[in-house]
C-alpha cells in the first residue's frame, strides 16, 4: 500500500519540479511556451542520448514520461533501439517511437476543430 | 523638458513600476505550477495503473495509450475552453506535460478552422507545436547516427 502511495508522490515531486523549471525559465527570460516546449524536449533528447532519462523515468514513472521532456526521452530511446538493427532504424526509431502522441494530438485536434467552436481567449 | 528632467521622471517611473508590480507573483507563480504540473502527471500516474489494472498493458505500449488519453484529454479540455483558464493560473505546469502539447496543436486548429479546412485548421494546426516535431525529429536522427556510426566503430 505504501508503495502504491510512494509511486504517486514520486509523480507528482519530479513531475511538477519539471514545470516549476519551466515557470522560472519563464520568469527570468520571458520566453513564449513554444520556445519552452522545444527547449525541454530536445533536453529530453539530450539527458537520453547520455543515458540518464531512462533512470528518471524508472523512478518518477509518469512524473518523468508526462512532461514535453518524455516525448523527447521517446525519440531519442526510438533512435538509439533503432540504432542496434541498422541505419534504416537509427533514422526511422524515433519518429515511431512518438508516432502515437503526434498521431493522437492531429486526430483528437481535427476532431476538435470540427465539434467545438473556437473561445475568445481570456488574456 | 530638458533631458535631465526626462531622464529622472523616466527612471522614477520604472522604480514606481517596480514597486507596484507584484513581487510575490513569481514565487507563486512556480508554487502554482509546481502544483498543477504535479497533478497532471499524478493523474498520468494513475492512468497507467487503470491501463496496467484493467487492459494489463505494459512497456512502450502503456507509455504510449497513457500519452493518448492524456492529449485527448488536453484537446477536449481545449475545445471546452477550460484548458486556457487553467493555463492563464498555472503558466509552466499546463504548458509542459503532454496536455500543453495538445493545447498547442488543438487551439490553433481550433482558432483558424473558420478560415476553412484545409488552409485553416490543417494548415496551421501546427503552428506552436511545428517546431517541437522538426527539432524533435532532427535531433532523434541525430542521435540515432551518432549510436549507429559508434556502433560500428565499437562493434
Amino acid at each position: 500500500m505504501w508503495e502504491v502511495v510512494l509511486t504517486y508522490i514520486k509523480a507528482f515531486v519530479v513531475g511538477g519540479a519539471i514545470c516549476s523549471l519551466a515557470q522560472i525559465l519563464i520568469n527570468t527570460t520571458k520566453l513564449t511556451a513554444g520556445k519552452i516546449l522545444v527547449i525541454f524536449m530536445l533536453g529530453g533528447v539530450f539527458l537520453q542520448a547520455v543515458g540518464l532519462y531512462g533512470y528518471i523515468v524508472d523512478f518518477a514513472g509518469a512524473g518523468a514520461t508526462v512532461p514535453i521532456s518524455g516525448f523527447g526521452y521517446l525519440l531519442a530511446e526510438g533512435a538509439i533501439k533503432g540504432a542496434q538493427a541498422g541505419l534504416f532504424g537509427a533514422i526511422t526509431g524515433g519518429l515511431s517511437s512518438a508516432s502515437a502522441g503526434v498521431t493522437a494530438a492531429v486526430v483528437f485536434s481535427f476532431l476538435a476543430a470540427l465539434v467545438f467552436k473556437p473561445k475568445s481567449k481570456l488574456n | 523638458m530638458n533631458g535631465e528632467v526626462y531622464e529622472y521622471k523616466n527612471t522614477a517611473y520604472l522604480e514606481y513600476v517596480k514597486k507596484v508590480s507584484p513581487k510575490t507573483n513569481e514565487s507563486r507563480s512556480i508554487i502554482d505550477a509546481f502544483f498543477v504540473g504535479g497533478l497532471i502527471c499524478t493523474i498520468g500516474q494513475f492512468i497507467r495503473f487503470l491501463l496496467n489494472f484493467t487492459f494489463g498493458l505494459y512497456g512502450d505500449e502503456l507509455a504510449g495509450t497513457t500519452s493518448v488519453i492524456l492529449i485527448f484529454i488536453g484537446c477536449f479540455l481545449t475545445g471546452l475552453g477550460v484548458y486556457d483558464r487553467i493555463g492563464h493560473y498555472a503558466g509552466g505546469g499546463s504548458i509542459v506535460p503532454i496536455t500543453g502539447f495538445a493545447n498547442s496543436v488543438c487551439s490553433p486548429a481550433m482558432e483558424f478552422s473558420s478560415e476553412g479546412y484545409v488552409y485553416g485548421m490543417a494548415a496551421k494546426m501546427f503552428v506552436v507545436a511545428g517546431p517541437i516535431i522538426v527539432f524533435g525529429v532532427s535531433a532523434s536522427v541525430t542521435v540515432g547516427l551518432i549510436y549507429y556510426i559508434a556502433g560500428l566503430f565499437l562493434a
